[in-house]
């Protein structure tokens, strides 16, 4: 903050980017404050590769099915930071006095939905790093890089692509937070996560499904983000229908979520 | 200090109030919220506006501080409308109950809305102002109801607000966190702040504010001085034995209200006792046991929110 003249009041106002900052980090403290929500969101997908993947050692002998197995649970890490954040943190958010406050400061919508997006973001990419390395460790993933049957930059591409894949999920979050109260949000949560999760293929791989499992694991947005995840990866398994599938589900998560907030701070604003 | 950046160009400006409410009415489904209010607080003034529970008051804010918005008429805030954020740049507003980030310190909490100012107060500068210093590291959902409610009233002014809207401050403070408080607002408010205060409680309205708007139904039912409120609100018992019906004193001059209790005395209140038993002495009305006491400042509102009943 300069400390000069400053000839009107406007003019010297916070700066867009200065309130989105104030808004991320508040966000952040908060989050973190919370020890259970940071190791839930870190450690769970670190777990289930623990005790789904390294014991078979079938899969982490051979490094394209270790790095499926990797993107599976990235991705899965990601899907669960996105519906917890969004889904809990939103309908927390609508009970709480002190977010009515903030509203009531010279602010507008954005910075806090972006602070939010960032907040969301980073526990997700934070999810992502004990799968890699526990996976980089533990299995026979690394040597598809070693032996050049695979090029580095996969690993950044991946990352990437798996935030993407996360979108339609913190769409689903948005959806559920704006629609229930704070309790109601983590029982929906959880039980549209743990189906999704699983017969999405992202604890077990889909090449175990029963043929009815895997024709319908096909029609969910879970499902198709695991494919392209693990594409993302290893190059291997791709479908066009994949695509059309998470772009769908995206159209009309996303939509469903605009509603409900329209719909909530229409109620909110009588 | 805390006290308002005034900065050049918009002081020396007409009289144009800071905040107004031209004809506002506001309906929730069926139930009417604001029935038509019209008011407007110029620079400097402290202005206490009082009613019942669910009369309009936090309405009225918050259709002031841009929460809401009026289903007719116009709210206006320096000028412009408070649903534009820019707009309350200059306005400080202390929310209704023990709204705190649970999980923030103290001095994140502050420098978070301070981070929305051109020109905000130093953390530490209003924190030592509050009494809240040593507090600066605790997280705020552990704070004492007391340190709550001051650090909510400081974050109201951490912005150097030209006008301070207070939502009920010191609801259940005792007395040693309540004068630190007013002492603050005090101080704001003679360097030149302008306040608008919610209770329902006369005396802080009395203690703070040089005038008084009540509110009750949704509507605007007395607006003036202190002075011009309490003499309206100034009533007294007159209560005493006798074997007349309570109607043959409702007549009586200044009488606003007649009673009997379950022991059989009669209590009528009146805004003038002298009057009112004079009266009652000439007409020769049966009484036994006078007694005159002066009505307490809750029954003094009471009866002036009972009798505007339309």
């Amino acid at each position: 903050m300069s400390t000069g003249m400053q000839t009107t009041t406007s003019n010297a106002a916070p700066s867009q980017f200065s309130l989105i900052r104030t808004h991320t980090k508040a966000q952040l403290l908060e989050q973190l404050r919370i020890p259970i929500a940071v190791i839930s969101s870190v450690v769970f997908p670190a777990l289930v590769l623990m005790f789904f993947v390294v014991p078979q050692s079938a899969v982490t002998a051979n490094p394209i099915a270790s790095l499926a197995s990797i993107a599976q649970l990235a991705v899965f890490g990601v899907m669960s930071a996105f519906l917890f954040n969004y889904g809990v943190g939103v309908a927390e958010d609508r009970a709480n006095p002190w977010s009515s406050y903030v509203r009531s400061l010279p602010v507008g919508a954005l910075p806090g939905i972006l602070g939010r997006a960032v907040t969301g973001m980073l526990f997700a990419f934070m999810s992502l790093l004990p799968v890699l390395i526990l996976g980089a460790l533990l299995t026979s993933a690394p040597d598809a890089f070693t032996s050049g049957d695979l090029p580095w930059w996969r690993i950044p591409f991946a990352v990437i692509v798996w935030l993407l894949c996360g979108l339609p999920f913190l769409a689903l979050g948005l959806f559920i937070g704006h629609l229930c109260t704070s309790k109601v949000a983590v029982a929906v949560t959880q039980v549209v996560f743990f189906p999704l999760a699983f017969a999405g293929g992202m604890m077990l791989p889909p090449l175990m499904f029963p043929d009815w499992l895997n024709t319908l694991s096909l029609f969910l947005p879970s499902r198709a983000a695991r494919d392209l995840s693990v594409f993302a990866l290893t190059g291997e398994g791709l479908e066009p229908t994949t695509i059309v599938c998470l772009l769908a589900w995206m159209l009309v998560l996303g939509a469903a979520a605009i509603w409900a907030a329209r719909r909530d701070q229409g109620r909110r604003f009588r | 200090m805390t006290s308002p950046s005034l900065a050049p160009g918009h002081t020396c400006t007409t009289t144009a109030p800071l905040a107004s409410a031209e004809a506002v009415t506001k309906s929730f489904g069926k139930s009417t919220a604001l029935a038509g209010v019209t008011l407007q607080i110029h620079a400097g003034e402290s202005v206490g506006l009082l009613g019942p529970n669910g009369a309009g008051k936090s309405i009225l804010i918050g259709l002031l501080s841009g929460l809401r918005r009026p289903d007719s008429g116009t709210i206006r805030l320096f000028g412009g409308n408070p649903s534009n954020p820019r707009t309350r740049l200059r306005l400080g507003i202390t929310p209704q109950a023990t709204a705190v980030p649970q999980n923030l310190t103290v001095g994140e909490a502050v420098r978070f809305v301070a981070g929305h100012y051109p020109d905000p107060v130093p953390t530490a500068q209003l924190l030592m102002d509050f009494g809240l210093l040593e507090a600066e590291r605790k997280q705020c959902g552990g704070l004492s109801g007391g340190q709550q409610r001051r650090l909510l009233v400081a974050l109201a002014l951490v912005g150097r607000p030209e006008l301070v809207i207070l939502d009920e401050p010191t609801t259940g403070l005792d007395v040693d966190a309540r004068e630190t408080l007013w002492r603050q607002l005090r101080a704001y408010r003679n360097a030149g702040g302008t306040l608008l205060i919610t209770s329902h409680y006369l005396e802080e309205i009395q203690a703070l504010s040089s005038r008084i708007v009540v509110i009750d139904r949704g509507t605007v039912i007395a607006d003036g001085t202190v002075d011009e409120i309490r003499s309206r609100v100034a009533v007294s018992k007159v209560s005493f034995e006798t074997d007349l019906p309570p109607s043959s004193f409702l007549s009586l001059p200044h009488a606003v209200d007649v009673t009997v209790s379950d022991s059989g005395r009669t209590t009528v209140v009146t805004q003038d006792a002298d009057a009112t038993v004079r009266e009652l002495v000439q007409r020769g009305l049966a009484f036994a046991q006078l007694e005159v006491h002066g009505a307490t400042l809750e029954e003094a509102f009471l009866a002036l929110t009972a009798k505007e009943q339309p």
